[in-house]
């Protein structure tokens, strides 16, 4: 049985099922295109869609500039990530839900689920990435291109790894609390839908600065967003993109991170004994 | 002996009506109650002892209550209840499917359940590839699976459609795949549920037959739940009686069947609503439904000469139903079946929604006991098929006791067809206007 200490997490199960994770993961890559036609070509068609949609709205009719970086690399650096980390956080809330059947009949332990998951969207992430890549090479190779990417850019894998932390720790929150009370799931999709526009995606974040929204600082308050220090790194580090965050702010995304990820993997522990019952 | 599983104290509550959402005013409750001003949950005091057949004065209840027992490792123990005793619950605590309201489990080893067939499969995905998938959510690792990867495809006989997608296999052999990964499992606690696998001869006779090898080998545990209680006592070593979700005797095998043996039908029943805890098999189509049985009875033991009067209350849900069949289902007191009574098609032409059937059973051939009444509606006529319209078991107890006429002149009760198992009577619908007032 799991223990009854406080962070509840019995690490030498977890890696007596690392098979079971692999598997997962495999399954997950697998069965993600079987049966469509154009297979995983859709990972590339639609951030490009999504891209060719925020050029003609944000930054053709609103007029949203961009930091001097060409509209669809910024968009598409901006999406790519925040794509990775809104499917991690979809697939992780849903973990109880869309598992109930196998949950119900096998013991396993549940984190096995959400890992997996969060890593099988890494292939769609790298893909996404490799788009993102090939896009930068045509802008490079026509040359007079404005971004450059600079020694920030090595912190990359670090990134990655933050957003899918950030995301798996939402997610085991939000998914340990709607498997009681079913109506914060619609709350919860319908918060992340508005996040997004929270983080600076189809805008700088240069922008904000100086801005005043409802008597508070807009600028303090979208970096204390902890997907923004992330993603300004990446852009910054990617394209040379407006400026550096800074070390602190970046130190703050991680505590929060840490301080997330220790009381969704708490609470997602204390929900799976006795979710069954609630399902 | 090690000791393989220990249940310590443990109980397990459920709130009653509402199942899918618990409110969050209660939750805030007790988060003030016992967070803020530290007293204990106001919510596990309430909750009543789990009978199900009275009305519980309150919307908690206990599945399991204060369970406090040990195995040894190596023993065979087998589960006894009634339906709704607290069984199902008890095995999946042990094996961690969901967790208890309090107390602790203990087990050693890994648990292999035989219920969970084929659990996450993946119809896009081979057989192979399942093997591995299904393998590991039991718990195995990649080697072992590989290890035994060939005897596994060799026992599911699916050879030649090991590499293709389980889609495309027929639910046969869907099923005997999964078999085929749970009986190389080799777990150390293994958890066999007849009651669950109903419906499946072949499998129930596979799981059975798993499971003596298992036993009888290297000193595994054996958890048995079944109705059966012949095989309990020839396959069992200990055993666990379960009442409303209390322990109420442990013991050899043996001893623990009879003594639920002796419990059977301690209160006779002569009238019952019939719920969803009387249908063993919930999936019967229900186009008749049972509603109420009853029998006739001055609260005296029944005289072997007297007739079994038996008055049915139906439902006729689709109105082109013409004509049914009526099966009155006599088991002993060892829940062996003696032989049924099954009426000629009743005519159902103008009968409309609700209706009773009156069956007098005239000559019954019961010797001194008690007996438990089952019974089944459906289709037996050869020209329009069988069908099950609904089935319901052990609904009524009697018993039979020699009427002191008889008993005087014992000699009486030699004739023909003593002991047959064969029941005859007669069966007529009667209006429900005169049957309310006749039950």
């Amino acid at each position: 049985m799991p223990k009854d200490k406080l962070l509840a997490v019995d690490l030498k199960e977890l890696w007596r099922y690392r098979d079971l994770f692999t598997l997962f993961v495999k399954r997950n890559i697998t069965t993600q295109y079987k049966q469509t036609i154009l297979g995983p070509a859709w990972f590339v068609v639609q951030p490009i869609l999504t891209v060719f949609m925020y050029m003609v709205v944000f930054g053709g009719i609103a007029g949203i500039g961009t930091d001097g970086i060409p509209q669809p690399l910024f968009y598409l650096a901006g999406t790519c990530f925040w794509h990775y980390f809104s499917d991690c956080l979809d697939k992780t809330s849903n973990t109880f839900v869309s598992n109930a059947g196998l949950f119900g009949k096998v013991y396993f332990p549940r984190l096995v689920t959400p890992l997996s998951n969060v890593t099988s969207n890494l292939l769609r992430f790298g893909i996404q990435m490799g788009l993102f890549i090939v896009v930068y090479l045509i802008y490079a190779i026509q040359g007079d291109c404005p971004a450059s990417p600079n020694w920030y850019l090595l912190l990359f894998p670090f990134l990655v790894m933050m957003i899918a932390g950030l995301a798996l720790g939402f997610g085991l929150l939000i998914t340990s609390m709607t498997t009681k009370y079913r109506d914060l799931s619609i709350l919860f999709s319908f918060l992340v839908s508005l996040w997004m526009y929270a983080t600076p995606i189809v805008y700088p974040l240069s922008m904000v600065k100086g801005k005043v929204a409802a008597g508070m600082d807009l600028y303090t308050i979208m970096r204390l967003n902890p997907v923004t220090p992330v993603l300004e790194t990446f852009k910054y580090g990617a394209l040379g993109a407006g400026e550096f965050i800074g070390w602190g702010w970046l130190l703050y995304s991680l505590a929060f991170l840490c301080a997330l990820l220790f009381l969704g993997v708490l609470v997602f522990n204390k929900t799976q004994k006795s979710f069954m019952d609630t399902v | 002996m090690a000791t393989a599983i220990e249940f310590n104290h443990v109980s397990k509550q459920y709130r009653l009506g509402l199942v899918s959402t618990r409110t969050l005013s209660n939750d805030l409750k007790r988060w003030w109650v016992t967070s803020i001003m530290g007293k204990e949950d106001p919510f596990l005091k309430i909750g009543s002892t789990n009978d199900r057949s009275k009305k519980a004065d309150s919307e908690y209840v206990w599945a399991l209550k204060d369970i406090d027992f040990k195995v040894e490792r190596g023993d065979v123990v087998g589960i006894i209840g009634k339906n709704g005793a607290g069984k199902s619950t008890l095995l999946k605590l042990l094996s961690k499917v969901t967790g208890p309201t309090t107390g602790s489990i203990k087990a050693r080893g890994r648990i292999g359940s035989l219920l969970e067939v084929g659990t996450g499969f993946h119809p896009e995905m081979t057989g192979r590839e399942n093997i591995y998938l299904n393998g590991a959510i039991l718990g195995m690792t990649k080697t072992e699976i590989s290890r035994k990867l060939d005897e596994i495809i060799d026992f599911s006989g699916c050879e030649r459609y090991i590499d293709t997608p389980v889609k495309r296999y027929s639910s046969g052999m869907t099923v005997r795949l999964g078999f085929a990964v749970a009986a190389f499992l080799e777990p150390e606690i293994l958890v066999v549920d007849e009651v669950l696998a109903v419906g499946d001869a072949e499998f129930q006779k596979k799981a059975i037959g798993k499971m003596k090898d298992v036993s009888s080998g290297e000193g595994r545990t054996v958890l048995f739940v079944s109705h059966n209680m012949a095989s309990i006592r020839q396959l069992c070593r200990s055993g666990i009686l379960l009442e409303n979700g209390l322990v109420t005797y442990t013991g050899t095998a043996t001893d623990t069947v009879a003594h639920y043996l002796s419990g059977f039908g301690d209160t006779m029943c002569y009238h019952a609503d019939i719920t969803m805890e009387h249908r063993e098999f919930a999936n019967t189509t229900r186009e008749i439904e049972l509603l109420t049985v009853s029998m006739t009875n001055d609260g005296d033991d029944y005289a072997t000469n007297q007739p079994l009067d038996f008055y049915v209350r139906m439902y006729k849900h689709k109105n082109n139903i013409e004509s049914a069949t009526l099966e009155i289902m006599f088991n002993n007191s060892s829940c062996d079946r003696l032989g049924s009574y099954i009426s000629g098609p009743i005519d159902l032409k103008d009968v409309q929604g609700e209706f009773t059937v009156h069956v007098r059973i005239v000559d019954h051939h019961l010797a001194k006991g008690t007996y438990s009444v089952c019974f089944q509606i459906g289709q037996k006529d050869i020209h329009s098929g069988l069908k099950d319209y609904d089935i319901v078991h052990n609904v009524l107890f009697f018993s039979v006791a020699y009427s002191d006429q008889i008993k005087k002149d014992t000699i009486v009760l030699w004739r023909k067809n003593w002991g047959s198992t064969v029941f005859q009577g007669d069966c007529e619908v009667i209006s429900d206007r005169r049957n309310r007032n006749l039950v």
